[in-house]
């Protein structure tokens, strides 16, 4: 696996699928540093294929009224809100 | 405050008169949830955020009669391994001067090793508080998957990652473990540690009993580790021995591939749950713009770079054409780790070996070298891989006069065995 696992142009479109604007000096950091760690995950090829016991269940539980949190509270920490609602950036 | 910038802040929370830890105090890492005081993981994205609810193990804190001093300094959102790539400034290791304390948990353990707290509750997704625990000469546990609630535990990487005590004694980290475990109805992971032959009274394992212990060593975890470290690893295994444990190597193949596997997997999980910071319902605000445009620029804003890392990493194993060679393949090697451990254990009552390859970091530089950072991991990632229990306890120092830990991983509910063989040393 060579140092160019990925280019620049690939690290901005992750970075554009993940909502991170980068800057332009992040991106070539990145570009070098994910290369040399996407080459040491390049080992998991080796690992076989392993049977995996499902030892999970679902936790299911009647889904009663029960104290919540109160409008305020739930809109304490938010940068802006109107009408007891969040208040967020147009979407288009 | 403490010199060794350890805590966030230092707003005092006072539990009940009466309980089992009246008195004592206990310090939190900033980021479990405290109603009313500011929980912040160690972002900016985060600064000023109050949580309006208490996390589970915080009221258990307060009903059991503790105070808690303030909330510690971290790794932001626990990314991290030396404790420098917080949003408010690198902790010191007291333990360790110009080194660093360990991370992610690294202001639990400093204040715990300064004495400015009687404890601490730190969090381990990928041995975030065995290796703070290990660097401070300190004691920490990392409970089995299932034991401690994570409601109020801001989520990092949930499939991996549990709440744990940090103390100066075995019996006083099993004493706080015993105050914070048992399920929790908010958290649907959680078991009774009853239901798998066993129960809560930790405190009274710490014994140092270990007569007819049986120890297994993986040689896969001391090979490359530091030689110093070793020595002082195989010196604590003989203190066992001359109080009647034994020990023989065991062979743990699928280890190689742990910390690979673990980065992936928590790199994954890690793109999803940080997706909620989003600027508008709590943290940075992105501003004006469109969603899209005002969601970017509050995470490029918020977020580290450590944090970026890895949301853009977890990002790319999981997009398409990259899942089933990474995400996927990383599944198998958490199988096979389990898989791997289970039939270790069932030759030896607990695997021995270093908690860190390495003795504390200097001090910055680590920062620039994130692949070395990440396999420094190698010991402790593979045991939150297989949901099991292990416990660092202090091994002694290196010539250099540097602490070393020894990790000690027990079978799934197994916190009274792995208590009982650490006390006999702590």
């Amino acid at each position: 696996m060579s140092e160019n696992a990925v280019d620049g142009d690939e690290v901005a479109h992750i970075a554009d699928l993940a909502r991170i604007d980068l800057d332009e000096s992040e991106v070539e950091r990145f570009t070098e540093q994910f290369g040399e760690i996407l080459s040491a995950f390049e080992a998991l090829d080796e690992v076989p294929e392993t049977d995996r016991k499902a030892d999970l269940t679902n936790v299911m539980r009647p889904d009663e009224v029960r104290e919540c949190l109160t409008q305020e509270e739930a809109l304490q920490n938010a940068p802006e809100s109107e009408a007891g609602q969040f208040k967020g950036p147009k979407v288009s | 405050m403490t010199d060794y910038n350890a805590y966030i802040a230092a707003e005092r929370i006072t539990g009940a008169d009466e309980g089992p830890l009246a008195g004592k105090t206990v310090a939190v890492k900033d980021n479990i949830s405290t109603k009313d005081v500011q929980t912040t993981c160690g972002s900016a994205m985060l600064e000023g955020y109050v949580p309006p609810y208490d996390a589970t193990v915080v009221s258990r804190l307060k009903d059991a009669g503790a105070t808690i001093p303030g909330k510690t300094n971290m790794d932001e959102f626990g990314m991290g391994t030396t404790t420098e790539t917080s949003a408010y400034g690198a902790v010191e290791n007291p333990a360790a001067e110009g080194r660093v304390p360990g991370g992610s948990s690294g202001g639990s353990a400093a204040v715990v090793a300064a004495d400015d707290a009687d404890m601490a509750l730190g969090s381990d997704t990928g041995g975030s508080i065995r290796c703070p625990a290990a660097f401070c000469g300190v004691v920490g546990i990392k409970p089995t998957y299932g034991l401690v609630s994570r409601y109020g535990l801001v989520a990092y990487a949930n499939s991996l990652e549990q709440i744990g005590p940090i103390a100066p004694s075995v019996e006083d980290a099993a004493e706080l473990l015993e105050v914070i475990a048992g399920p929790d109805e908010r958290d649907g992971t959680t078991r009774d540690a009853r239901e798998y032959g066993t129960d809560y009274d930790f405190a009274d394992a710490a014994d140092g009993d270990v007569d007819g212990l049986t120890i297994g060593v993986p040689t896969e975890l001391l090979d490359g580790a530091d030689e110093n470290v070793v020595e002082t690893f195989w010196d604590a295994i003989d203190e066992l021995e001359s109080q009647g444990a034994s020990y023989h190597e065991v062979a743990l193949p699928s280890v190689e591939h742990a910390v690979e596997a673990y980065y992936v997997i928590a790199m994954s999980e890690a793109s999803s749950n940080l997706a909620r910071f989003d600027g508008v319902r709590y943290g940075q605000s992105g501003g004006e713009g469109n969603w899209n445009e005002s969601f970017a620029q509050a995470r490029e804003e918020g977020f580290g770079e450590e944090v970026k890392r890895r949301v853009l990493l977890g990002t790319y194993a999981l997009s398409a054409g990259y899942h089933d060679k990474y995400y996927k393949k990383a599944q198998d090697a958490r199988a096979w780790v389990k898989q791997d451990f289970d039939e270790a254990l069932s030759n030896a009552d607990v695997l021995a070996s270093p908690t860190m390859p390495v003795p504390p970091m200097k001090r910055g530089e680590s920062l620039d070298d994130p692949l070395t950072m990440y396999l420094a991991d190698a010991n402790t990632t593979p045991v939150n891989l297989a949901n099991l229990p292990a416990i660092s306890v202090p091994a002694g120092d290196t010539d250099d006069g540097l602490p070393v830990g020894l990790q000690l991983v027990g079978p799934a509910f197994g916190e009274k065995t792995i208590i009982r063989a650490g006390s006999a040393l702590a």
